[in-house]
């Protein structure tokens, strides 16, 4: 039954990819975009990744269409359609399609026990964390303390991202200097959706704490939480408009978060050193080694979902700033 | 009582899907773009009422249900919402709305 939807849900990520294609208006294409991140989110939960299936439903579908829409208002609505070099680009396409396809012969079946994958050391990890780490999601601790350098390279590239995009976009052209509106910007004179959307704004944060929070019990952790406040933050820019929402917020105490995170992660790890460990060693931040392991992978995921909302607000504000 | 509740879950299932069904094929075969949002409404608010709490009989009294609750009462609140934004943004952009249903004026615009 489950192989049913599965290929039902490939099918319609096969059809909206061409559509993506082939469609010339960009706003459909984003609509569509997202459409594909939500098929993809439920084809990992399908495969047993809630982790990942709640990161793509956040950032996929959520935040990254709204700094798509962002960017569509910077530019025209319409693709322009180049037919140059059209014969070229399909036979590299054609050609790398052919060498994908010959590769997935030597692919392990699906959910194979036998495969490499599962026999190099995921056993390792699904039979230490309860001895080693004692929280039930085995998925965070990978992420937060068995591969907690990878994680800490992903937040700063996260970083690095924020700091690439606020270099192009970050200053105002000269002509824009002055803001246009003061204050009176966003959704203020549509009643129903002002009304529906400060309602629901505090339980989108109250979410995304309870991701944030929740990871090491449940799917969830910093990356997921990060973004899903950012929407609800992002929901309140577009309500209040603008200004507001930067008066609130300040765009310095954004980058703050950004760095700050990031800061954070880091001098987790630093911590371990000072206290006699290794780099990223939490064992030693407590008395009992299983402790010290939650409370690293707590403070860790907090510096991770920090920084990500700091770093999609920041985004989401250098574009706008840009209208 | 759990085969009661299994038909009477089994019955909310299909009903739901075929309000989403009717909805999506409103959504295609309507005349205009007003016509064409209120067939889709049906999805958000008939046919999510239907196979949430169809899915809540099949939870039974659990930490399942209250979730479930919690999605539908957020589907309740976005769903119409969201028509509503999508008509307004419609009617600011200029697009009337059309009784007769003989201009195809969404045409210019899809």
């Amino acid at each position: 039954m489950i192989i049913v939807f599965a290929l039902f849900l490939l099918t319609l990520l096969v059809l909206t990819a061409i559509a993506v294609v082939r469609t010339e208006n960009l706003f459909v294409a984003v609509m569509l975009m997202a459409i594909f991140s939500l098929l993809m989110a439920a084809n990992f939960f399908i495969l047993d990744a809630a982790d990942v299936a709640l990161t793509e439903a956040a950032v996929g579908a959520g935040v990254t269409t709204v700094i798509f829409l962002g960017a569509l208002a910077l530019t025209v609505e319409r693709e322009r359609s180049r037919r140059a070099g059209r014969g070229l680009a399909l036979g590299v396409v054609s050609v790398i399609v052919l060498v994908l396809i010959y590769a997935t012969f030597d692919k392990p079946r699906l959910g194979d026990p036998e495969a490499p994958v599962h026999q190099h050391v995921a056993p390792w990890y699904l039979e230490q964390t309860p001895e080693l780490i004692g929280i039930p999601n085995v998925v965070t601790a990978v992420l937060g303390s068995f591969r907690g350098y990878d994680t800490l390279g992903e937040v700063f590239v996260v970083l690095a991202a924020c700091i690439g995009v606020l270099f192009i976009l970050g200053t105002a052209p000269p002509s824009h200097r002055a803001p246009k509106d003061s204050g009176e910007t966003g959704l203020r004179h549509h009643l129903v959706p002002q009304v529906v959307g400060r309602l629901l704004i505090p339980f989108i944060i109250l979410f995304g704490l309870y991701v944030q929070f929740h990871g090491e019990y449940g799917p969830g952790g910093g990356f997921q939480a990060g973004a899903i406040i950012a929407t609800g933050l992002i929901l309140h820019a577009l309500l209040e408009g603008e200004t507001a929402a930067l008066r609130s917020i300040p765009r310095s105490f954004l980058l703050g978060m950004v760095a700050g995170g990031a800061m954070l992660y880091t001098l987790v790890g630093v911590a371990g050193i000072a206290l006699g460990g290794n780099f990223l060693d939490y064992s030693v931040l407590a008395e009992d080694p299983v402790k010290g392991q939650q409370i690293g992978i707590l403070a860790i995921e907090a510096g991770v979902g920090v920084t990500v909302c700091g770093a999609l607000l920041s985004i989401f504000h250098a574009f706008a700033a840009r209208d | 009582m759990s085969a009661i509740l299994d038909v009477a879950s089994w019955v909310l299932l299909l009903a739901g899907g075929l309000f989403v069904f009717i909805g999506g094929v409103g959504a295609l075969r309507m005349p205009n773009f007003y016509t064409r949002i209120h067939a889709a409404s049906l999805t958000d608010s008939m046919g999510s009422i239907l196979i949430i709490v169809g899915i809540m009989l099949q939870a039974g009294f659990s930490l399942a249900t209250v979730k479930l609750l919690a999605i539908l009462g957020f589907l309740l609140l976005t769903g119409p919402t969201a028509t509503y934004a999508l008509a307004n943004a419609a009617l600011l952009s200029g697009m009337k709305p059309d009784a007769d249903g003989v201009k195809e004026q969404d045409r210019a615009n899809s």
